[in-house]
């Protein structure tokens, strides 16, 4: 079966989309899937870094594009899962040096070679974000629950749909429960009542997602971790499964809670 | 949000936040800033008063959301009349 294109976009710029673009692609190839990541950040490329391959960049998608490599030479290999890949961006060069269909055609070889392709989106709605969506089958929309980050989710998710991409599906990123609790962040339930979309995952706001970027290795490796497991259940929903959302008022075990009055965790 | 906050009414900042989010979400979908909603108010009260005497002072329109469709909605009472007027000859 050929790959399902997934391109993760957000509007708003520091929500999470490479980060989340890492751990899905984590959990999706440590579950069995054959995966590719492209990062479509061009100028400003991260999800290098991110997965922890930044020193094995050789060639770019530029140097695809422009016809300077051969596709297989620019896919850089995961160094723990073999069925990874990464396409890094191009850091010397800006937005304007891939068009909608140089990505069209790049996915058209990427396709029949892997079970997914997941595209990093840039902030904004100008031609990098065109370039990320003009392939995807599915377009996932990512947000936090606060007021300038919704809001621009919604302007993406009605450009999507104008856009014949939609109907989008959308990952609250960054929900910390207790001021849920408090009323003094928006609910999941507040962000659906106005984004009207289908939601595919909320991420919980977790300290082990910065660790897992300063060392490079995506919180989804990590099993301890809530925020690993929502993005862990993200890529099974990806592959048809239901999965029961997360319960985040979940007060975990007595020793988890030990712990937490510890300051450990 | 502090016990002493909620003591004296005060808002829950996450309430504020979602209100304020419906009225912008609005004003986005549809491109419809509150002064071009009050001009389009001016406008449908002098068209329908040409036809019918309406009472404006009741009268209430707005944009109301279905999902991620918007529609604007006029509740528009008219004003009872004992009898119709004769129609003045045109």
């Amino acid at each position: 079966m050929p790959a399902q294109v997934i391109t993760i976009t957000s509007g708003k710029g520091g929500v999470g989309k490479t980060t989340a673009v890492a751990n899905l692609a984590v959990a999706l190839a440590a579950d069995g899937s054959k995966v590719v990541c492209i990062d479509g950040d061009i100028g400003l490329r991260n999800l290098d870094v991110i997965m922890g391959l930044e020193n094995r960049i050789v060639y770019d998608i530029v140097d695809v594009i422009e016809g300077r490599c051969r596709l297989r030479q620019a896919m850089i290999r995961d160094k723990h899962l073999p069925e990874l890949y990464l396409i890094p961006a191009a850091q010397t060069r800006d937005k304007n040096a891939v068009s909608p269909s140089d990505m069209n055609r790049l996915i058209k070889d990427l396709r029949p070679d892997f079970d997914f392709v997941l595209i990093d989106s840039p902030a904004g709605i100008e031609r990098g974000f065109k370039n990320a969506i003009a392939a995807a089958d599915r377009v996932l929309v990512i947000t936090n629950p606060e007021i300038s980050a919704v809001r621009d989710a919604d302007r993406v998710i009605g450009i999507l749909e104008a856009e014949e991409k939609g109907p989008a599906a959308l990952i609250i990123n960054r929900l910390n429960p207790m001021l849920v609790k408090k009323h003094d962040m928006l609910s999941a339930d507040d962000v659906l009542d106005l984004l009207a979309v289908e939601l595919i995952g909320v991420v919980p706001e977790d300290e082990n997602v910065i660790i897992g970027s300063n060392r490079g290795a995506p919180v989804a490796y990590d099993t301890n971790s809530r925020a690993g497991q929502a993005f862990r259940n993200i890529a099974r929903r990806l592959k048809g499964e239901k999965v029961p959302f997360l319960d985040l008022n979940h007060k975990g075990s007595v020793w988890d809670r030990i712990q937490r009055l510890a300051g450990r965790k | 949000m502090s016990f002493l906050d909620r003591l004296f009414g005060k808002k829950a900042s996450a309430d504020s936040a979602k209100e304020r989010l419906q009225l912008v979400l609005i004003h986005d979908r549809t491109d419809l800033t509150p002064a071009e909603l009050d001009s389009l108010r001016d406008d449908l009260i002098a068209t329908i008063s040409r036809h019918v005497e309406i009472d404006v002072q009741s009268m209430q329109i707005g944009v109301e959301h279905d999902g991620r469709s918007q529609r604007l909605v006029a509740d528009i009472p008219i004003k009872s009349a004992p009898r119709r007027r004769p129609k003045k000859p045109q």
